[in-house]
């Protein structure tokens, strides 16, 4: 009996990752490190215009996110590997952002009104004897 | 002879092949997204946190006193540098280009040095101007927050070197790219965080 004949190949009894793709080329990776940058600049002149803070706000989350989306889906190869990585990792992102959005919501941070609650100096019951 | 090289062989060509497992995926791949995908969590309590005690705090400095935007701007664009050297590091060491591999992991290294660097020297520059950890709630929310991914930038960067020396000591080859593609996804994530923190906590106003 051969050596063959007694392990087949890891392809005849595991499954492939269907949705692997070859990787990108250094020139890509060099233009999307071009592209951060410019958003990052970009980021920083919105900064100091003088905006709406809403606008801004909106400005600024939607240029991290794709800064976001750009690292991921390129350096990470999420968009290159298979779906199962991009799965457990955006399970991971989505979990953090409706949990955290929960408990901000629980403690009024989006309230427009907000203010700190002023300190009542309330006088102890050994101090009033 | 013959059967060294035969055994040689099947590991050099492991990395083109399905992984033995029944996902036909690498476990230890699995395993660090998990990992980074806890993480999330991680960071987002810290940040959640930040948000919370944002404009909370009664006494200062407060933040737009003391943040020094062009100069974190400039900390943020070393890092995101570093993502691309690091990912030169992994073409380079899946084509067998030993050299390059090294040249890209000692940039990707000296960048997070860099980075880390300046935020020591934002953390004593706060200090000076009396923030502190005990401050107010801007100090203790940020300094914990910008401290714990300083900490991970700092684990990435030992990672890198340790990588760097078992590559001079000829340990480190197209057989072990996975080793590097492993490390180069936390060294990433480390990145996407700070992308995250820089435009929430120094950029969006309070």
């Amino acid at each position: 009996m051969t050596d063959t004949a007694t392990q087949p190949s890891p392809s005849d009894e595991h499954p492939v990752p269907a949705e692997e793709h070859a990787h990108p080329s250094e020139w890509r990776y060099i233009q999307i490190a071009i592209a951060l940058a410019i958003v990052t600049a970009a980021e920083v002149t919105v900064y100091y215009l003088s905006l709406a803070k809403l606008a801004m706000v909106v400005i600024l989350l939607v240029m991290a996110v794709v800064k976001f989306s750009l690292v991921a889906a390129f350096f990470m190869h999420l968009r290159f590997d298979s779906r199962l990585f991009r799965r457990v990792f955006i399970t991971g992102i989505a979990l953090a952002i409706t949990v955290y959005t929960i408990v901000l919501l629980s403690f009024g941070v989006f309230l427009t009104n907000r203010h700190v609650t002023p300190h009542v100096n309330v006088p102890s019951p050994t101090a009033s004897q | 002879m013959s059967a060294l090289a035969t055994s040689a062989a099947t590991t050099r060509t492991h990395e083109a092949t399905p992984h033995a497992t029944s996902t036909g995926l690498s476990n230890v791949k699995l395993a660090v997204w998990a990992f980074l995908a806890s993480e999330c969590l991680l960071f987002g309590a810290l940040i959640s946190t930040y948000l919370l005690y944002r404009g909370r705090s009664i006494v200062g400095p407060y933040p737009h006193q003391i943040y020094d935007i062009p100069y974190t701007s400039v900390s943020s664009f070393v890092l995101l540098m570093s993502s691309l050297t690091m990912v030169l590091a992994l073409a380079a060491v899946q084509r067998g280009d030993t050299r390059r591999m090294r040249v890209w992991l000692l940039a990707t290294a000296l960048l997070g040095m860099t980075f880390v660097g300046g935020q020591a020297y934002e953390f004593t520059s706060f200090v000076r101007q009396g923030l502190t950890l005990h401050t107010n709630l801007f100090g203790s929310s940020f300094f914990v927050l910008t401290g714990f991914h300083g900490a991970h930038v700092t684990i990435g960067i030992v990672m890198l070197l340790s990588l760097f020396g078992l590559s001079l000591r000829g340990k480190l080859g197209p057989e072990n790219a996975e080793t590097v593609e492993l490390i180069g996804l936390y060294w990433h994530f480390v990145d996407v965080v700070w992308i995250v923190i820089f435009t929430v906590v120094y950029l969006i106003p309070s």
